[in-house]
């Protein structure tokens, strides 16, 4: 990532312009051509810098009020294959291996589950033990209550 | 929120194509016209359905640094802490979850610098010890949820 894809970024991080030609109006502001907005952001997006150019809905809005950060306990030394088997069920949006806190937090692996209702939610988290299995030595499911803040990534002193 | 607006929320999650007239195409993809989609969407984000559209950064791909963080607050301080770890611009998701850790939030800074000295900065501010939790490993990332 250069500094004219750092300008780029501060640019579209809070959002791409709702105009017919966004890519044109961002090229206008950078002082750059189209052509080359559009490259750099295609050789963002593959090189991964960009996961996506997408819409990022509020969960609440759709429906999805049980939103729970489930956190477990499983061994070191297998977390990575339980892990990768873990993001791979279909309801699961997030899944990390994140270090301990000991003694107050045990647990190294976390999976973001979405339910419309509770039992749905329920459902989700006992699959989750049920692959997991023995390797589960103990787990917790935080529950969000309210979203505080969600404004995405800004970076740059402007930002705000 | 009706249907189409449920159709343009499902399409808008999966990407969106880098052309001259982007919306103009995935309009024509819906039966709609461009002008319909800019307003139906602008409404979307107005109404706070959509919290963002557009380009997904990958902070720490950039150079930048990013982490999970969380905090015990009192529940008598609790709207008090909320608002100081809000005023940093560095928070980028903020959440309240049911935990003695009860505040959650979501870092990301343009070094890893800046990332310990916003974290010395909030246990400073709120009096309160900051649980760093970085990810050690990505196993999966799908921000899909079918509207």
């Amino acid at each position: 990532m250069d500094d004219t894809d750092r300008r780029l970024m501060r640019a579209s991080q809070a959002g791409l312009p709702l105009t017919p030609e966004p890519y044109q109006t961002l090229a206008e502001q950078l002082c750059l051509s189209k052509d080359e907005v559009m490259q750099r952001l295609t050789a963002m997006q593959e090189q991964g810098l960009i996961r996506r150019i997408a819409a990022v809905p509020n969960h609440y809005r759709l429906g999805y009020r049980f939103n729970g950060m489930t956190v477990w306990e499983v061994p070191d030394e297998r977390i990575d294959e339980l892990g990768l088997k873990v993001g791979q069920l279909p309801f699961v949006s997030h899944c990390y291996h994140r270090p301990r806190h000991l003694p107050e937090w045990p647990y190294n692996l976390f999976a973001m589950v979405h339910g419309k209702t509770q039992a749905e939610a329920e459902a989700q988290i006992r699959q989750i033990a049920d692959l997991l299995g023995a390797h589960n030595r103990g787990h917790d499911v935080l529950y969000s209550t309210k979203i505080l803040k969600k404004t995405g990534f800004r970076s740059g002193q402007s930002a705000g | 929120m009706d249907d189409l607006d449920r159709r343009i929320i499902n399409t808008l999650q999966k990407g969106f194509p880098i052309c001259d007239a982007p919306y103009r195409r995935v309009a024509a993809s819906l039966n709609l016209t461009e002008t319909e989609l800019l307003a139906r969407l602008q409404n979307l984000l107005d109404d706070g359905t959509l919290t963002r559209f557009g380009p997904l950064y990958n902070a720490e791909q950039g150079g930048g640094a990013l982490t999970l963080a969380a905090v015990k607050a009192p529940a008598e301080r609790l709207d008090e802490i909320a608002e100081i770890i809000n005023a940093f611009p560095e928070v980028a998701h903020h959440y309240a979850r049911n935990h003695a850790l009860n505040l959650w939030f979501v870092l990301a800074t343009e070094t890893p610098e800046q990332l310990a000295k916003t974290l010395a900065a909030i246990a400073q501010q709120t009096g309160l010890t900051v649980y760093n939790l970085p990810k050690l490993k990505e196993y999966f990332v799908n921000l899909h949820l079918e509207a």
